[in-house]
């Protein structure tokens, strides 16, 4: 951009500037700079008139950096922007100096030494707009593809509501089904509709449906991600069947199936069937087809076997096929991962793995499934009780939470099987009995017209009785206060929900939050119910909570739907104001990539790269690169150096400094309302606004003190009420960093710290402040000398 | 190694085979257990309410007692105090989680024994020997063992002190498999069965032995159900409850069949091949003897 | 016959002044009867733990009446269990202790005989007594 020719505009403020600063003195002292070509001073450098000053100094002399020294950015950033604008110059190689708000009004009883400071702070802005450069507003494009991880019922509406819409759907499910819980179900509360006949017409959709890839057998290894491209990598687990794309090749005749010598526990039963080696997942499997368990499977185990190769007719046996990766790029990510039950072994007094006669939820799912059958593959006896809130709302095991669903699921359980088998003995003990849903009292009362019992009184323990293997239930009904020590043929525990296991891999691959419940957290819950905190990713179902199907259909409408009005926007702007790498300094080292938390930072060539479209301007990064590569537009590091040398170029050794870090949001702002107040505080507080306290390195920290700091304060908001609520986190590591490099020179690592702010904590501030004024006077001055040897 | 060790009222009275065959089956181990000075009763029962300090001077008077025991070369440390019997060991812990939670309430005590020439900081750490026996290695503890138990079905008893409340139990509430762990590295066979963890009746066997026996019958029952041998425990007063109190069960109900009742040292020293003297035998009401004849010195 | 209970700030006042001696919120009880389906002794009760749980929470002191703050042996088996992590334990403890501190002991040593004392370890007589007297 050849020659810097800056130009500094002085502003009065009608007297609220000039009635306290000596603005000719400040206007003779910058005018001493050799790299300053005009000073101006002018009554209201917010007035028409001006800015039209301005814009005639700009382009009369030809200036190309502009400093203007008048009030709190705050007020004017804006409309001096404009100014820039009309001047025919980037509104980023402009410097705006709070001489007013920081300086004239808190220290209007000190006219003299503010004058002295006034000049410190433009010459601090000097000093920045000289390493000032244009920027550009940027424009992202987007495109329409969408990755949903999980195959439940969550997963598979939004994936249909994504794929009618036009876009392109990509559905990974980890079994080697799709379907979820809710295939596996008996029947559904409160109607008692046949779950599967439901869910299947969707499942088959969603393997038709033109807009769907789906990868079944199949886990997310590695995203590396942001909006535009959530770079997607899925290993595909091998079934050992061919070719996997056309299923014609088998025939489903069973032979294999007829073969094989080793059977298993079939999981999709809950375990009360068994299946072969080689199997179908379900009945209603999608995709149906074989596939075999290389886990039981006697070939894997020790070559054994291949009767199943050597039977089928159609040779479509393989079992050299290997996992196999795919990778693709998606515009935006829905989380549908849904739950497990809670392990039974959390509560060991109900002795689930040790009595045969004690099953779960899901299991009883399975049994009152096949209970018409005859005979039924698991006999149930005359007499059930059902234990309500195990695993949830425990204290004792750290679920405080309601599942929500075991209460009408028992009800449900109950009510079936005393249809199916009116002469058996059903009671359910319950604490509380949860029917909110729409039908769901109506449902609870029809199973009491059944004859179902209901306890009030949560099971406290079940033993086995030796000769019968039925359960022994020990019980307080807290209704007549006696207590049930009682002999039950089958004990169901209704079983509370828990984030599925394999979540936890997502969130640590996308950088989601969980809620202490342990599900994934929303961005808002009010609000923003299916948003999470990173952007273009969405959740619905379980993942996000215990709900029940109608709910959780709901909610994957409304995540199918945010993900369109994402990617309706097509493109969208971004404020240059963010992250940028130095690729020559950058030596690959990926710790910027970790302190992301933003995950915006991707390798590209060796070297780091920040993703313009996620970077949300926190500095993080800036903190944790060794090598300085990593540096902030409008706020870098040369830029940050100048202006704390501007600030203390001019320091007596015998004065103090105070050096605050005031982040934009709050700290900045408290200082601005104390002016506004006429609040004063000691005047050796220089104040630097930055984007947030994350920003600030330790080698600036340290420089600072190197040029004359007495005193370094970041301040930045409170975790809760900052958009950067890990600032703190990062600020903390910096100065302590910076705290053990002073205490190597014999400087108290105390003078510097973090402390947090909201916008009106005025008389923390002005204590504060005050308060290390007077303790940087106890301290031993630092030396000279000190100062040269950090 | 040489650790600081408290006995306890029992353990040198009714409960004297307890102490002889811990310190022999110690020894075996290079285990010294090292009598804690001037020791005094820790107090049995802890008190649970706020504001109640005196009942919680006994044990903190015993804690106070180890303060110069390693420099003094008394022992190897004195951080740490080890404890036999359960209800000390829970008395102990409880008083200890009370003083570190509410350092006033520490003063308080402090000063109540101003006399004393030390004072108790809240540091002292309580072990229970069967998470010292842990902690040397369940493999190593194998390795001496000279007598096979082989086939002899044994009970663990926990009651409720070793293993709650979950702030001071040495393991978990509901599932605790220490003992078991121990029973197997001696080379006998754990019994599984429901009652290990069920309350023997405890201090109400001095006032309403009708229902201290009727618990009593519920864990002898059980343990029979299951097959068991004997019954091993690491309470002085479970031990009174399951084993004296057989007695009264025997009067009642005449087709009961004794069983023997044995603190886990005592399993140890003869696992070992100790010397019988060490097994301190003469404390047991129903006589082990027959049963061990038959099923182990044959 | 149902007895009728008023709920004023008498049976607020003893609600507190139990709770402050143990440390106990009664008010969190869920009423599930955990403590009392696990206790070993509550068949020898006359009102079951959770029940004086729920007077004590109602501030009925009739309470102090009952059995059951004399049968719990403290064996802390519905501390571990209980789903709010309430202790009936320390509940028992302050009602004792309220009766004990009005010199109302529940064990006179001197009615059991001179034999049984011999008998008995003195871990158990000395638990005993500092638990069912004052
Ligand atoms: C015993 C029982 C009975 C019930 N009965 C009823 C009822 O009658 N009516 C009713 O409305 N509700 C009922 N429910 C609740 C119902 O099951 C749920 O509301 C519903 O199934 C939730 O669907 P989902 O898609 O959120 O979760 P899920 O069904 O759990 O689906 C999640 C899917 O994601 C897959 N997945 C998980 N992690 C990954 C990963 N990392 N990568 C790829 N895939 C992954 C899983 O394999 C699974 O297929 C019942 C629940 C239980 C436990
Ligand atoms: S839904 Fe019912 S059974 Fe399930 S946790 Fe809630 S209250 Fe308990
Ligand atoms: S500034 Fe924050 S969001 Fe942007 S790349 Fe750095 S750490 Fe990530
Ligand atoms: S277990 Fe806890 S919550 Fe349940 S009734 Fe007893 S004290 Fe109340
Ligand atoms: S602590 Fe008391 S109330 Fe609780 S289970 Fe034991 S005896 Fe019963």
């Amino acid at each position: 951009m050849g020659e810097k020719k800056i130009g500094v505009f002085l502003c009065q403020c009608g007297g609220n500037i000039s009635k306290t600063i000596d603005l000719d003195a400040v206007s003779q002292y910058v005018e001493t700079r050799e790299d300053v070509d005009v000073v101006k001073i002018h009554s209201n450098m917010c007035s028409g008139a001006g800015q039209k000053m301005i814009i005639e100094e700009a382009k009369e002399k030809g200036l190309n950096r502009i400093v203007i020294a008048s009030c709190s950015p705050h007020f004017h950033e804006k409309t001096f922007k404009g100014t820039m604008e009309k001047a025919g110059l980037n509104p980023f190689v402009l410097e705006l100096v709070n001489l007013r708000e920081h300086c004239s009004w808190a220290h209007k009883d000190q006219p003299e030494i503010a004058t002295e400071k006034a000049k410190d702070l433009v010459n601090a802005g000097v000093n920045k707009v000289r390493e000032d450069y244009e920027l550009a507003k940027k424009k992202i494009q987007m495109g329409n593809r969408v990755l949903v991880i999980g195959g439940g019922i969550a997963g598979i509406q939004a994936a249909l509501d994504l794929a009618d819409t036009g876009n392109q759907v990509y559905l990974v499910e980890k079994e080697p089904t799709i379907g979820g819980k809710m295939a596996i179900l008996t029947k559904t509360f409160p109607t008692e509709d046949c779950s599967a006949c439901i869910i299947s017409p969707k499942m088959a959709a969603a393997q038709d449906h033109p807009n769907i890839t789906l990868l079944t057998n199949s886990e997310i290894v590695r995203t590396v991600g942001h909006r535009l491209l959530f770079d997607i990598t899925v290993e595909k687990k091998p079934r050992y069947i061919k070719p996997e794309i056309d299923m014609d090749q088998c025939l489903i005749c069973e032979q294999c199936v007829q073969e094989c010598p080793v059977s298993a526990p079939n999981k999709w039963e809950q375990g009360i069937m068994q299946r072969k080696a080689i199997y179908i997942p379900a009945a209603l499997a999608i995709p149906f087809n074989y596939l075999i368990d290389d886990t039981v499977c006697l070939h894997f185990k020790d070559g054994s076997c291949n009767k199943c190769e050597t039977v089928c007719p159609q040779q479509v046996i393989d079992f050299s096929q290997k996992p196999e990766r795919i990778q693709f790029i998606v515009d935006s990510i829905i989380v549908a991962t849904g739950y497990d039950s809670v392990e039974p072994s959390e509560k060991p007094m109900f002795g689930y793995d040790k009595f045969q006669n004690v099953v779960t939820g899901l299991e009883m799912e399975r049994i009152v499934d096949h209970i018409t059958e005859n005979p039924p593959p698991r006999p149930v006896g005359k007499r059930i009780a059902f234990i309500q809130c195990v695993g949830s709302r425990d204290e004792q095991i750290g679920r405080e939470y309601c599942s929500r669903v075991c209460c009408m699921y028992s009800v449900k359980l109950a009510s079936l099987l005393k249809q199916a088998k009116p002469d058996k003995d059903i009671y359910i003990f319950y604490t509380d009995l949860r029917a909110f849903g729409k039908g769901f009292e109506e449902y609870y009362k029809r199973a009491q017209d059944l004859g179902i019992k209901f306890i009030r009184g949560k099971a406290a323990e079940l033993y086995e009785n030796h000769e019968n293997k039925k359960v022994v239930l020990k019980a307080e009904d807290t209704l007549s206060r006696q207590i049930i020590e009682s002999e039950f043929d089958l004990v169901v525990l209704a079983m509370g929900l828990k984030p599925n296991d394999s979540t936890e891999k997502i969130v640590n691959f996308l950088k989601l939050t969980k809620s202490s419940d342990g599900f994934l957290q929303e961005a808002h819950p009010k609000y923003k119910p299916v948003d999470t905190n990173i952007e273009g990713v969405f959740i619905c179902g379980t993942a996000q909570g215990p709900k029940d199907i109608p709910d959780t259909v709901a909610q994957a409408s409304a995540a199918a739907a945010r993900v369109m009005v994402t990617l309706a926007q097509k493109e969208f702007d971004v404020d240059p104001q963010l992250a940028f790498v130095h690729t020559d300094i950058c030596d690959g080292c990926q710790k910027c990539i970790n302190a992301c938390p933003k995950n915006a930072i991707v390798m590209k060539d060796g070297k780091a790269e920040v993703v313009e479209a996620l970077c949300i301007g926190c500095g993080a990064c800036i903190a944790a690169c060794p090598v300085e590569a990593l540096d902030f537009h409008n706020s870098t590091n040369l830029q940050m150096y100048r202006t704390v040398d501007g600030i203390l170029e001019e320091k007596n050794p015998e004065e103090n400094r105070l050096v605050i870090f005031a982040d934009n949001t709050c700290t900045y702002r408290v200082a601005d309302a104390l002016g506004i107040r006429k609040m004063k505080y000691d005047i050796d507080a220089r104040i630097i606004r930055v984007p947030s306290s994350a920003r600030i390195t330790t080698n600036l920290i340290v420089h600072a003190v190197k040029m004359g700091a007495d005193a370094v304060v970041l301040g930045d908001c409170p975790a809760a009420s900052s958009q950067f609520p890990w600032s703190r986190e990062v600020a903390e590591k910096s100065i302590a960093a910076a705290a053990a490099i002073l205490e190597n020179e014999g400087i108290e690592g105390k003078r510097i710290y973090f402390e947090e702010f909201t916008a009106g904590d005025l008389v923390k501030f002005t204590t504060l402040v005050n308060g290390l004024g007077a303790q940087v006077k106890q301290f031993t001055r630092i030396t000279e000398q000190q100062r040269k040897d950090i | 190694m040489k650790i600081p060790y408290f006995p306890g009222c029992s353990l040198k009275t009714y409960a004297s085979g307890f102490e002889k065959s811990a310190i022999a089956a110690g020894k075996a181990l290079d285990i010294e257990l090292v009598e804690l000075p001037r020791w005094n009763c820790c107090g049995v029962v802890s008190s649970l309410t706020k504001d109640d300090l005196m009942h919680h001077l006994a044990p903190v008077r015993n804690l106070m007692r180890l303060s110069d025991m390693k420099t003094s070369g008394l022992a190897d440390e004195d951080k740490r105090l080890l404890v036999l019997c359960s209800m000390c060991m829970n008395t102990f812990k409880r008083t200890n989680l009370k003083v570190r939670e509410n350092s006033e309430d520490l003063a308080t005590l402090n000063d109540f024994m101003y006399l004393e020439e030390a004072k108790y900081d809240g540091s002292v750490d309580i072990v229970h020997f069967l998470e010292l026996l842990k902690e040397y290695g369940f493999d190593k503890i194998s390795e001496s063992v000279n007598t096979s138990l082989a086939g002899l079905k044994v009970a663990p008893y926990y009651g409720c002190m070793l293993i709650r409340p979950k702030e001071v139990g040495i393991d978990d509430a509901e599932e605790p498999t220490i003992f078991e762990n121990l029973i197997s590295s001696l080379g006998a066979e754990p019994v599984s069965w429901h009652a290990k963890n069920q309350c023997c009746g405890s201090y109400l066997t001095v006032n309403k032995q009708d229902t201290v026996i009727k618990l009593t019958r519920r864990i002898l029952d059980n343990a029979q159900q299951e097959k068991a041998d004997v019954i091993v425990t690491s309470c002085p007063l479970c031990a009174f409850n399951l084993d004296s109190r057989q007695a009264l069960l025997q009067e009642t109900n005449p087709g009961f069949e004794p069983i023997p009742v044995l603190y886990f040292t005592q399993l140890m020293a003869i696992a070992f091949g100790l010397d019988a003297a060490t097994y301190g035998f003469e404390k047991n009401k129903v006589d082990p003897m027959p049963l061990l004849n038959k099923k182990v010195f044959i | 016959m149902a007895k009728k209970i008023k709920l004023d700030d008498k049976t607020q006042a003893f609600q507190k002044l139990v709770e402050d001696l143990c440390g106990q919120n009664t008010a969190k009880c869920d009423q599930c009867g955990t403590c009392s389906g696990g206790c070993p002794f509550v068949e020898d009760m006359d009102i079951t733990p959770a029940e004086l749980m729920r007077k004590v929470m109602l501030g009925q002191e009739d309470v102090l009446e009952s059995e059951t703050m004399w049968i719990c042996a403290t064996c802390n088996t519905c501390t571990v269990r209980c789903p709010r992590k309430l202790d009936v334990s320390k509940i028992a403890e302050a009602l004792r202790q309220i009766r004990l501190r009005n010199e109302i002991d529940q064990l006179d040593i001197g009615k059991i005989s001179r034999e049984e004392i011999k008998e008995l370890p003195q871990i158990a007589l000395i638990a005993a007594l500092r638990k069912l007297s004052s």
